[in-house]
């Protein structure tokens, strides 16, 4: 067993381990405010706002992350167009791809889970609320948007977990994450076990970790959903 | 050129949908054993089962993945060498990628069987009990046909991801749909066509799934009252 190479690498698996945090977080805290929009707009009265989105979600829920990512990545240098535009540093730096893939995948899924909870609203919250005289926007910001985000928490909470273990894929595209820096491990000392169960070590911690955390937000805002079913 | 490249990714899809249905037969069986263990009356087996999902649960399926190809048989050689054997053991792409996804998707699926059973009414089970039936028959005729129609909704879910899942695979060799679009990307020069070939495959299974399997539920359901509409 090699684990002394796993012990002196330690300080490379941190910083994979926050690469990997600021990856899930960035994507999430981004897809989020994105989400919360359309998951309005994917409910909304005029059928072509609600179609649109809901063919940006079918395709983003309907292919694999990686083809996403490699699209971004790899296809979009094909086009000289964006090859010559001013973006071009930025649309060829991982990161920034990574975290475009990402955002996109993720705020298809938190869509879908968003726009359910604002299905599932009782009509009653709302018509109380238009009986008390409240605008649209007041409407959404004091009852729609809290209403459908406590009734959406179990689910997103799942999505979250799912982006945390997304982010391995950004080692396919050279970032050095928890799953980067055991592959380069496994490439630079010749050895196959340790790096990789090292690396799903961290990420069972992290998941924990979540899963945790999680928890304690879900009694502290969903808890009065719980106690009406129970 | 481009049609013989889209041909030859396209003409992979038998390889990926061969990975996900064998995935998907070994995860069931996977989920349906530890959705019984997790449910019976032995704290062992239930302590089995809650490890199974939560580890594999905790982990993402690339990482899982790389365990499964790479790291196990090096294990595996590293107790072969210490005994004296003169062989290596190492696994094949296909064999390596349709364990792994069975034995991730059999985490999902445990918990949707196990949901699935909880929610079959208990006095039911007690009627077959008290009628006689064996085990068995207890199991074919009243257990199974509504843990199908249960279960389905959670398993349409874990079936469609399962099948965008597969696309990892061409990370360990594979030569599937995604294996076969990376070379014509890489030798082409024109990778938003191939990798676009590739999504509209993987749009299209699963627009299919949702058809096919919106029809055996219609099937499943007959019998059921509708409280709405």
């Amino acid at each position: 067993m090699n684990w002394d190479v796993i012990v002196e690498n330690l300080p490379l698996y941190l910083e994979g381990a926050k690469l990997t945090l600021i990856l899930a977080f960035a994507s999430l805290c981004i897809s989020f405010f994105l989400a919360i929009s359309l998951a309005f707009l994917r409910n909304s009265e005029n059928a072509a706002l609600r179609y649109t989105v809901m063919a940006y979600t079918l395709v983003f829920r309907g292919t694999p992350l990686l083809v996403q990512l490699f699209l971004i990545y790899f296809g979009l240098a094909q086009f000289s167009l964006v090859r010559e535009s001013v973006l071009w540093p930025w649309l060829s730096s991982p990161m920034v791809c990574v975290i475009a893939a990402f955002v996109l995948n993720t705020t298809a899924y938190s869509t879908e889970i968003f726009a359910g909870g604002l299905r599932h609203i009782p009509v009653g919250e709302i018509e109380a609320a238009r009986a008390y005289g409240m605008s649209g926007l007041v409407q959404a910001r004091r009852i729609l948007i809290p209403a459908m985000l406590t009734r959406s928490l179990p689910l997103y909470g799942n999505e979250m977990i799912m982006m945390l273990h997304a982010t391995s894929l950004a080692s396919t595209v050279t970032l050095l994450e928890v799953t980067g820096v055991a592959r380069n491990i496994t490439l630079n000392y010749y050895i196959q076990f340790e790096p990789y169960v090292t690396a799903a070590a961290i990420y069972l911690v992290l998941t924990f970790a979540l899963v945790s955390a999680f928890q304690l937000v879900q009694r502290r805002w969903a808890g009065y959903l719980e106690s009406r079913i129970g | 050129m481009v049609a013989d490249y889209a041909a030859a990714i396209l003409s992979a899809g038998s390889t990926t949908l061969l990975v996900a249905v064998l995935s998907l037969l070994v995860a069931t069986f996977l989920g349906l054993t530890a959705a019984f263990a997790k449910l019976s009356a032995s704290a062992g087996l239930r302590a089995v089962a809650g490890i199974y999902t939560f580890v594999v649960r905790g982990i993402p399926d690339l990482v899982i993945m790389l365990l499964v190809f790479y790291s196990l048989p090096a294990l595996l050689n590293q107790w072969i060498e210490m005994l004296g054997w003169d062989f290596r053991v190492e696994f094949s792409p296909t064999a390596a990628g349709i364990a792994t996804l069975g034995v991730i998707f059999g985490a999902y699926m445990t918990e949707t069987f196990k949901t699935a059973l909880q929610n079959i009414p208990r006095g039911q089970i007690e009627a077959a009990i008290a009628y006689g039936l064996t085990r068995r028959r207890m199991f074919t005729h009243i257990i199974l046909p509504q843990l199908v129609r249960l279960a389905l909704p959670g398993f349409t879910n874990n079936w469609l991801v399962l099948a965008k899942g597969t696309a990892l695979v061409s990370l360990i060799g594979l030569q599937d749909v995604m294996f076969r679009a990376k070379g014509a990307a890489e030798a082409t020069a024109m990778p938003f066509t191939f990798y676009l070939i590739a999504a509209g495959f993987y749009l299209a299974v699963t627009l299919v799934s949702m058809l096919l399997l919106f029809l055996v539920a219609h099937r499943f359901d007959v019998g059921t009252r509708k409280v709405l509409s």
